[in-house]
């Protein structure tokens, strides 16, 4: 009599199947091929994606591309960490480490980077506050991203996973100046 | 002496081994979900911003421990209980292998202990996940190894006392639905506990020094194919004991057996491609693999929770106009037995589970939109309405149907029960409410300050995201009492509780305890039957069998439509990227 008990036809597999669940599976199905298609498109026509742009890396190896980078184009200092001025479209390396965003970034409005991100130790997270585009940061991986900032002022890189004691110390920025 | 006893309240029939095992994985769950309460109670009132009760090092300590018991030992001990109701007492059979079941408990709890060991010494504070290169003491990775093991016995003792039901014809025709999911919830377990031991068993030699190198992001695909997947295991699980309880409660039937174990079909084949959902924003891994693998290829298994969304409440309403509560579109929820914790519990679930944990879920599991949500508190708040009030509280309205049924003891204080999934219920859903809007606002989680407390820099969340978080922590200690509720009526039935005759005892849970031998007088029940044939089927005027829950599904259908859209218009104001 229950849904504890075998099925009350031998062969039930061959039962008919009521109008409202016919009817809510056609248009559960439909809804689920609308929100599969949503990711190709939004690939297509939607201006925010992830790039599938990464390379292997060590640590070793891309803090050495992010002192380079420092060296170059430093333009002033912030708590001991470094502002960077880098050309607009260039390649940005901005390193996560306990418990550090290195260095703080100066880009211009509307213009285009190449902003690269890998950690120097453990996990962490990138979260750009209060714009809110959070990405996971990987040792050994030099994620590529091509970021436009659209909006002038100050903005907060917060670690958003979890690096061990002085987590909630780990704060970096990132200035977007009007051109 | 036989080998049975049939409970003359519910007429199910046990299995003296298995009721022991059942009542020894029901009490351990139980103390894990103690700890975890505890733990919950550090870790809300230090993320309540104004009350910020523990130092950093010991908050995180807590948040280790509040999920691995909550989420790990707690949901799997109860679940090897449900696996051998579900096979043993559902189909009236011996269990197979109880002394191989014994030894499984015996390393489960082995693992516990030594997991929480090093876990609350302070020295494995790593979170739930562990993420390497980040490193534990050895013992935090035996324990959960030693744990999976006892944990994969267990299935297979699950499958063996199917194949001895099949075998010894305990059963006509086709296995029930209930042991039809359950049945589900070990496959997709089996492959759980295989992603574990690939992951683990590395990481674990890397811990004493025997493999040098663990790669981050290899590390992070394959746990997650264990993290998500065990999330999987509880989710066939707790849909199988809906089914059992609408059965129990108003003698209901699958709508359609077809429709219901395709789903459930669906959730062996695509749930365990959720390991995506946890590395849409990681380096290294293509667009097309994550779209694919997100989606749990083309969202067929999100299809099946929709279908099982509409066929639990709709098998329950089917069942209760045949009792006559015909009127209008909603009499049969109405005139449910709401004082009854048994369903209350599952129906909060239900509810909670379908319109909070099912939506947000897929939409923070779309590629893109992940940018917006990734390691944000709205990722514990999603999980809480799944794991905490979809699965946990499923598995305690469960518990208040065992209190007489296994443990044969009337329940103790039954106000306390009554109330208990409203308590629960209520405080968990504003917490997971306020701190989904937290997230929004881009508020962290695992995060010990959100004022950021000796930073070089500085950064203000908006005071909205700070009222948010305190809303959240009221709705968490309201949570906290709920579950303490549920330990004091749960514990008290098994101390104070009166017996229920006939009784084997509350000692008899734990194996050296002597077996009351007037119990067990069965050597082998009756062939459990073929439910009856329906006499000729009538409709409704509009030829729909549950119009009220096709009513509702169309309500859950609109508010996902508009819910999913608005993210994606949320997604189109940051920072172009690509």
């Amino acid at each position: 009599m229950t849904s504890f008990q075998p099925p009350a036809e031998i062969n039930w597999w061959k039962s008919p199947i009521g109008k409202d669940e016919i009817l809510w599976i056609g248009i559960a199905l439909v809804w689920c091929l609308i929100m599969f298609f949503m990711m190709p498109y939004w690939h297509i026509y939607g201006k925010q994606n992830l790039s599938n742009e990464a390379y292997q890396t060590t640590p070793k190896k891309y803090l050495a591309s992010v002192e380079a980078m420092v060296e170059k184009y430093k333009v002033g200092e912030e708590g001991g960490i470094p502002i960077v001025k880098p050309p607009v479209g260039s390649d940005v390396y901005l390193a996560g480490r306990l418990w550090q965003w290195y260095p703080i970034l100066e880009l211009e409005k509307d213009q285009t980077y190449r902003l690269h991100l890998s950690s120097l130790d453990w996990n962490h997270g990138f979260s750009l506050q209060p714009v809110n585009i959070n990405l996971q940061v990987l040792p050994g991986y030099d994620m590529v991203i091509s970021l436009t900032p659209d909006q002038a002022g100050d903005f907060a890189i917060v670690c958003n996973e979890y690096c061990g004691v002085g987590h909630h110390t780990m704060l970096g920025k990132i200035i977007v100046r009007e051109k | 002496m036989g080998q049975f006893r049939q409970c003359p309240d519910s007429g199910f029939f046990f299995d003296k081994s298995a009721e022991r095992l059942m009542k020894a994985h029901a009490v351990t769950a139980v103390v894990a979900l103690l700890i975890a309460g505890v733990l919950a109670l550090g870790v809300i009132l230090t993320r309540w911003q104004s009350v910020h009760l523990l130092p950093a090092d010991t908050f995180y300590t807590v948040l280790t421990g509040h999920g691995i018991n909550g989420l790990i030992f707690w949901v799997i001990f109860f679940e090897i209980a449900v696996l051998y109701f579900a096979s043993s007492t559902l189909l009236r059979c011996r269990l197979a292998a109880p002394r191989w079941a014994w030894a499984g408990f015996g390393l489960m709890l082995t693992g516990a202990v030594m997991n929480n060991i090093a876990v609350l010494s302070g020295k494995s504070s790593v979170m739930m996940t562990s993420y390497v290169p980040m490193q534990a003491q050895p013992h935090f990775y035996l324990g959960l190894i030693l744990f999976a093991v006892g944990a994969l016995i267990g299935c297979f003792v699950f499958l063996g006392t199917l194949v001895i039901a099949k075998d010894e014809k305990t059963y006509e025709g086709s296995i029930p639905l209930v042991t039809f999911g359950a049945l589900t919830a070990t496959i997709i377990a089996i492959f759980t506990i295989a992603s574990g031991a690939i992951v683990l068993i590395p990481t674990f030699l890397w811990s004493i020094g025997y493999v040098s190198h663990i790669d981050a992001a290899m590390y992070r695909v394959i746990w997650w194919a264990f993290g998500h997947s065990s999330q999987q295991i509880n989710v066939a699980a707790h849909v199988s004991i809906w089914y059992l309880l609408i059965g129990i409660l108003f003698g209901a039937r699958p709508m359609s057996e077809k429709v219901s174990r395709f789903a459930f079909l669906l959730y062996i084949l695509f749930l365990q491609l959720a390991s995506a959902h946890h590395i849409l924003a990681d380096p290294g891994i293509s667009s097309e693999w994550k779209i694919f693998n997100t989606s749990y290829a083309m969202y067929l298994a999100v299809l099946a929770s929709l279908i099982h969304g509409l066929t639990v409440p709709g098998s329950m309403e089917i069942a209760q106009r045949s009792k006559g509560l015909t009127k209008g579109l909603f009499e049969w929820l109405r005139k449910a037995p709401w004082g009854n914790p048994v369903f209350s519990g599952f129906f909060i679930s239900l509810v909670v589970f379908g319109f909070i944990g099912g939506i947000t879920g897929v939409v923070m599991g779309t590629e893109q939109i992940n940018l917006i949500i990734h390691n944000t508190i709205y990722v514990p708040a999603h999980f809480h309405a799944t794991v905490v009030v979809g699965t946990s509280l499923t598995f305690m309205a469960l518990t208040y149907l065992l209190i007489p049924v296994l443990f044969r003891r009337q329940t103790f204080l039954p106000k306390i029960a009554q109330w208990q999934p409203y308590v629960f219920g209520g405080g968990m859903i504003t917490l997971i409410l306020f701190q989904l809007g937290a997230g929004t606002l881009g508020v962290s989680r695992r995060h010990w300050d959100m004022g950021f407390t000796g930073a070089a820099l500085s950064f203000d969340y908006p005071g909205t995201a700070y009222m948010m978080m305190a809303v959240s922590g009221v709705g968490g200690v309201l949570a906290a009492v709920g579950g303490a509720m549920f330990i004091v009526v749960a514990v008290g039935s098994l101390i104070f509780g009166k017996k229920l005759e006939p009784s084997a005892g509350f000692l008899q849970s734990f194996a050296l305890a002597p077996l009351a031998p007037d119990v067990y007088n069965i050597e082998q029940p009756d062939v459990l039957k073929r439910a009856e044939k329906l006499p000729v089927e009538e409709h409704g005027s509009s030829g729909f069998h549950a119009p009220g829950t096709f009513v509702l599904a169309m309500i859950l259908m609109a508010c996902f439509v508009v819910y999913y859209f608005i993210n994606w218009d949320y997604l189109s104001s940051v920072w172009p990227m690509g």
